[in-house]
């Protein structure tokens, strides 16, 4: 997969230890999130790029480099690379000041350079001050700023960042997401960051690729990958718990429109013709897109996808209340959460019906 | 005092020491860093002298390398002298006993880098040596400290093996852990008890300065919290 102006690209195949079977690519500017749940191979294949890990087979090249390359034997070290990496826990050294730990990866410059670079990076991460401690005397948001310092301090040809958020506190986190959004407008570098964090890959991401059991999914801008994931793994992946099985009825391209055969019911999906009538498929709607209806605002608007829904559980959290509901003549539970004020509304609890709609432009089919 | 059986324990316990640290170094980062088969074994084998008499370790050191073997002959031809009842036979002992000694701590500190700081160094373009000695050594030095200190220590109060091997011949082979036992047969306990004295003292302020080091090491050095 080359993408034409691209500056890193990335085939990646190998059965052991760890399957991976990936396919990527990231141009400078780009931030692309690395999205799986745990054991995916996220890790691995952000070593694989930055030369820390050999992967059976492939290809990685980056600004026109080849990095690796196992049919030619091409296998950069990591040194020969020129990458930023910053892991999960930053791998500061912890005998060196914040000063020392960014000037550690400037020995190819002469030495009153290498401090001013260095200095200039600190102050650039807002680390002024604080040159001389070490890592065990800062913070986890210093650290992490004292990790990407050393990262970028290098000018490298890539900045790979090994879940960067997961060792801080949620309000650090919010102040690291700003100042990575920050520092990204003026990189013109590819960015690589693995997260297991959706609502990271929608802050920051331009695209985001998801991963499973070493696999490459899909890629895509993240909210059109959370939208129209292409499999129900992926579905499965971005958190998607509404998945049910149906078959094609129609196509109304006037409107829009796929007609489906779910349970007892027709639904209305966005219109996707590449499943000709009689097509066995699966569809997904995500929470968010089931709509009760709500006494004090009136009945439902007229349209597609007005159900009767008969209630299975209620489960106070919080503000919200989780609920399972039944579609009719379908046994998979359809899940959804709502203001815990609407529930007390519509007095829901099992075995009551109520009427929902289920938003047709977000209703999506894939294959079973 | 037996300042000669002393001198010669001191020289012992050196020797020791330079001889297998480097051995201990080698050995000890690569059980920390690798993976392959048969570490176990070998780990487990390298532990043999800690559960084994030392009696045990001098026979099979007698047997390997007396003059009876072929191992003994070929050494003898080589250099022209038996390594047994010599000091280079307790040299050879003292290292075999010490390996667990050395290896174990260094193991243990090398394994205590987290494989992060590693990474990060080779992508920060720091090569092998630059490495191993600017960002290993340093984080790794309080356990080649203690492995140091343990195996010198070690080497000064070993007995059975060095009486097997070196036969306790005043001058050439007598430590003074031997010449302590000696005294004690001749009755001279004014003598034993000073040698003893001496042992216990030397020991504990050694063991004391291992600890005190390692743990101003430990603070220096200490690993970030997240």
């Amino acid at each position: 997969m080359n993408c034409p102006g691209s500056n890193l690209t990335l085939t990646i195949r190998q059965a052991a230890p760890i399957p991976l079977d990936a396919e990527l690519s990231c141009s400078g500017g780009e931030l692309l999130a690395l999205v799986g749940p745990s054991g995916s191979g996220k890790s691995t294949l952000l070593r694989a790029i930055a030369g820390l890990h050999r992967p059976a087979q492939g290809r990685i090249v980056c600004g026109g480099n080849c990095w690796f390359d196992q049919s030619e034997g091409i296998c950069l070290s990591p040194q020969q690379r020129h990458v930023g990496f910053v892991p999960q826990h930053y791998g500061l050294f912890p005998h060196m000041n914040a000063l020392q730990n960014v000037m550690a990866g400037l020995s190819h410059l002469p030495g009153p350079a290498r401090e001013q670079r260095a200095r200039n990076w600190l102050a650039k991460v807002h680390l002024t001050g604080l040159e001389q401690r070490r890592p065990a005397e800062l913070s986890g948001g210093q650290q992490q700023r004292v990790a990407l310092a050393r990262a970028l301090s290098r000018e490298p040809a890539i900045l790979l960042l090994d879940e960067p958020f997961s060792a801080v506190d949620r309000a650090t986190r919010e102040t690291l997401y700003i100042e990575l959004a920050e520092l990204k407008q003026e990189l013109a570098l590819p960015i690589i960051m693995v997260t297991h964090d959706l609502n990271e890959a929608l802050l920051l991401a331009d695209r985001m690729t998801l991963l499973s059991r070493g696999r490459t999914l899909q890629t895509g801008p993240p909210r059109q990958v959370l939208a129209r994931p292409i499999s129900e793994t992926a579905a499965r992946l971005i958190g998607i718990r509404n998945l049910f099985d149906g078959e094609v009825l129609r196509h109304d391209p006037a409107a829009g429109l796929t007609w489906l055969r779910a349970g007892d019911s027709e639904i209305a999906g966005k219109l996707d013709e590449a499943w000709p009538p009689g097509s066995r498929v699966r569809w997904m709607v995500p929470g968010s897109a089931v709509r009760l209806r709500s006494l004090t605002r009136g009945d439902l608007p007229d349209g597609v996808n007005s159900l009767r829904i008969e209630v299975r559980s209620v489960l106070p959290l919080g503000e919200e209340c989780r609920i399972t509901a039944r579609l009719p003549g379908i046994d998979d539970p359809l899940h959804m959460q709502i203001p815990q004020r609407l529930a007390q509304e519509l007095s829901l609890k099992p075995g009551v019906y109520t009427d929902a709609r289920l938003r047709d432009r977000q209703l999506h089919i894939f294959p079973p | 005092m037996d300042w000669p059986a002393l001198f010669l324990s001191l020289k012992l316990g050196a020797t020791t020491v330079l001889l297998l640290l480097p051995v201990a170094l080698f050995v000890g980062r690569t059980l920390a860093y690798r993976h392959f088969r048969g570490k176990s074994l070998l780990e487990a084998l390298l532990s043999v002298p800690l559960v084994l008499p030392p009696t045990v370790i001098g026979f099979y050191l007698l047997a390997c390398l007396g003059t009876q073997s072929w191992i003994g002959q070929w050494i003898e031809r080589l250099v022209g002298q038996t390594v047994v009842f010599h000091f280079s036979g307790l040299v050879i002992a003292s290292v075999i006993v010490n390996i667990p000694f050395a290896v174990q701590p260094i193991q243990r500190a090398f394994e205590g880098i987290p494989h992060e700081v590693r990474d990060a160094a080779a992508c920060c373009g720091i090569g092998y040596w630059r490495c191993l000695l600017t960002v290993e050594f340093p984080l790794a030095w309080p356990g080649v400290l203690t492995a140091l200190i343990l195996s010198f220590a070690h080497t000064l109060g070993e007995f059975g093996v060095v009486l097997m091997v070196g036969g306790g011949i005043p001058g050439e082979t007598q430590t003074v852990a031997i010449a302590i036992y000696d005294k004690v047969q001749s009755f001279d306990y004014t003598a034993a008890g000073k040698m003893s004295l001496f042992l216990l003292l030397f020991s504990v302020a050694v063991l004391g300065l291992a600890n005190g080091l390692g743990r101003r090491f430990g603070r220096r050095h200490e690993l970030p919290r997240l």
